[in-house]
């Protein structure tokens, strides 16, 4: 293993520490139990958002915590679930009185923690809300398994709820907006190369020099398909097909596209691919509105892409535009 | 001799002391079709929670710390799982000075109804459950047999072992091996392995016991 790290147990804390150094107007960094919080507060009468999940996916999401975002993030260990303690620190550091909706990507550790978090908040009196984000097309069959998979969908979702909190949407409304943005969002990646979990050392999946995954999770979970790498358009339409296929999106929709590097793939190789993704959009009828463009939801080095597509009201994409400010994304403010 | 405190204390150190010995086959058998933190997560929280345990602590007490140790210190998906499974099963003591094997019964039944309650697994989902429950009826059958609590727990152990080894053809239903479908066949689970460990450690610490 080459990182470039201390010693594998202290990522994740030092790391924190980097951010906190970092951007100390935006956000705090809080230990034992540990959270990112936003430096300025919540301020009263404003739903609280805090999502949280493994860590090894920066931006996501400390990143996403600071103004017209997340309120707060909870990062567990690399690749594994935060702890209901730090959950239940953090819902209370950010609720001004209007209840905190909690964003919770759909892994089976994230929705038992999140859900046990929830039962002790409301026995302080918090209202809290969850909404189980699952946007990847590439699990085929949710009866038989954990189900789908909450990946890029999370960070359009996140941005939107942020922007939808801060105008003072309600937390009834503010959860009927985040299930209705998970219910118009698909995503499906592709991975050139595994990743190695720090404190692991060896990498998560062996793929050879030849080979690509098509599907995979943002963990390395296996995807629909191994086989040998494609020129990049070919990989696009790959992802977009079950993408545009499984919603699905109709002529004439307006959409957000999103092209995700999953890590090791250099922003050339993002936007040659986002330009194939944008014409296949446009092939299918689809208004491409707005986009988003670079790493947002990575898994650690790997090589690799994501596509994630939103279907798009006027109220969305207003939302969309509103300012943010936060370490990892940030217009008009 | 029926269990009291110190016997719960003996158990859960064995069983920290277990799962730090298998640290590394655990997490093998979690890289084949998890994602390889089992070993590494439940040696954590155990460490931490045999921290925790103070040895003048009731028995119910002492279920509770182990509970909270697990929960806040395990992540993934054994920590609440693991942490409901005491803190479910810690309730029951509440009103023993001591427990024979009736007892122990239904110590194990409420974890395993917490267990089931928080992760929704039924059995061959390939889980924790398929070692769990065999162990439960062992225990239940033992208490209806009057067996006395050193025979009943080796009983609830080999079931739990046998339990374990059955899970290595299922496919898997839940958690993240059940993403891989078929290709999660021949692979026995590493959640019912650390289960075996939790039921193997208290034959082991209780091996006198009436």
């Amino acid at each position: 293993m080459k990182k470039l790290i201390n010693t594998p147990e202290d990522v994740v804390r030092e790391s924190l520490q980097g951010m906190a150094a970092a951007h100390p107007d935006l956000l705090t960094v809080h230990f034992d139990p540990t959270y990112v919080v936003r430096a300025d507060g919540v301020p009263d009468g404003k739903v609280g958002l805090l999502s949280g999940g493994g860590s090894g996916h920066e931006p996501m999401h400390n990143g996403f915590v600071g103004r017209g975002m997340l309120d707060a993030a909870c990062p567990g260990e690399v690749f594994t679930s935060p702890t209901p303690d730090q959950m239940q620190a953090a819902t209370e550091a950010i609720d001004a009185g209007a209840g905190v909706l909690h964003i919770v990507k759909n892994y089976t550790g994230d929705v038992m923690n999140f859900e046990m978090a929830e039962e002790m908040a409301e026995s302080e009196g918090i209202d809290v809300r969850s909404v189980v984000i699952d946007d990847d097309v590439a699990v085929e069959d949710s009866t038989y398994t954990a189900g789908r998979r909450g990946v890029g969908g999370t960070v359009l979702i996140e941005k939107i709820c942020g922007a939808a909190a801060d105008k003072g949407y309600s937390l009834d409304d503010l959860e009927a907006l985040c299930a209705r943005c998970n219910d118009n969002v698909r995503s499906m990646g592709m991975a050139l190369t595994s990743c190695t979990v720090p404190t692991a050392g060896e990498p998560t999946f062996d793929l050879g020099e030849d080979e690509m995954e098509i599907g995979i999770g943002i963990h390395g979970e296996p995807g629909r398909k191994r086989m040998e790498v494609e020129p990049a358009d070919q990989v696009v339409e790959r992802l977009m097909t079950p993408i545009v296929e499984d919603l699905p999106f109709k002529e004439g929709d307006d959409v957000i596209l999103f092209v995700n590097s999953m890590g090791g793939t250099p922003l050339i190789e993002v936007y040659l691919a986002y330009r194939k993704a944008a014409e296949l959009a446009e092939q299918h009828g689809l208004r491409v509105v707005r986009n988003l463009v670079g790493p947002y939801i990575t898994s650690l080095e790997m090589a690799g892409l994501s596509i994630t597509m939103m279907r798009a009201d006027d109220d969305i994409v207003d939302l969309w535009d509103a300012p943010v400010h936060t370490p990892g994304m940030r217009w008009g403010a | 001799m029926p269990l009291t405190a110190p016997d719960l204390h003996a158990w859960i150190r064995a069983f920290a002391d277990r799962v730090a010995e298998e640290r590394a086959y655990l997490t093998k058998l979690d890289s084949a079709i998890g994602d390889g933190d089992h070993g590494q997560n439940m040696n954590r929280g155990l460490s931490h929670a045999v921290d925790q345990i103070d040895d003048d602590a009731s028995m119910s007490d002492t279920m509770r710390t182990v509970a909270m140790a697990l929960i806040s210190k395990t992540g993934g998906a054994s920590g609440p799982l693991y942490g409901t499974l005491f803190m479910d099963a810690g309730k029951t003591t509440a009103e023993h000075e001591e427990l024979g094997t009736p007892e122990v019964a239904a110590l194990f039944r409420a974890g395993l109804d917490g267990v089931q309650r928080r992760g929704k697994a039924e059995p061959n989902d390939k889980t924790m459950v398929d070692a769990l429950l065999p162990a439960v009826e062992a225990l239940e059958a033992a208490a209806d047999n009057g067996t006395p609590l050193s025979e009943a727990i080796q009983q609830a152990a080999d079931a739990a072992k046998k339990g374990m080894e059955a899970t290595t053809p299922l496919e898997a239903r839940k958690g993240r091996a059940s993403y891989l479908g078929e290709r999660s066949k021949g692979h026995q689970d590493p959640g019912a392995t650390s289960t075996y460990y939790l039921l193997d450690a208290a034959a082991t610490a209780w091996s006198d016991r009436a």
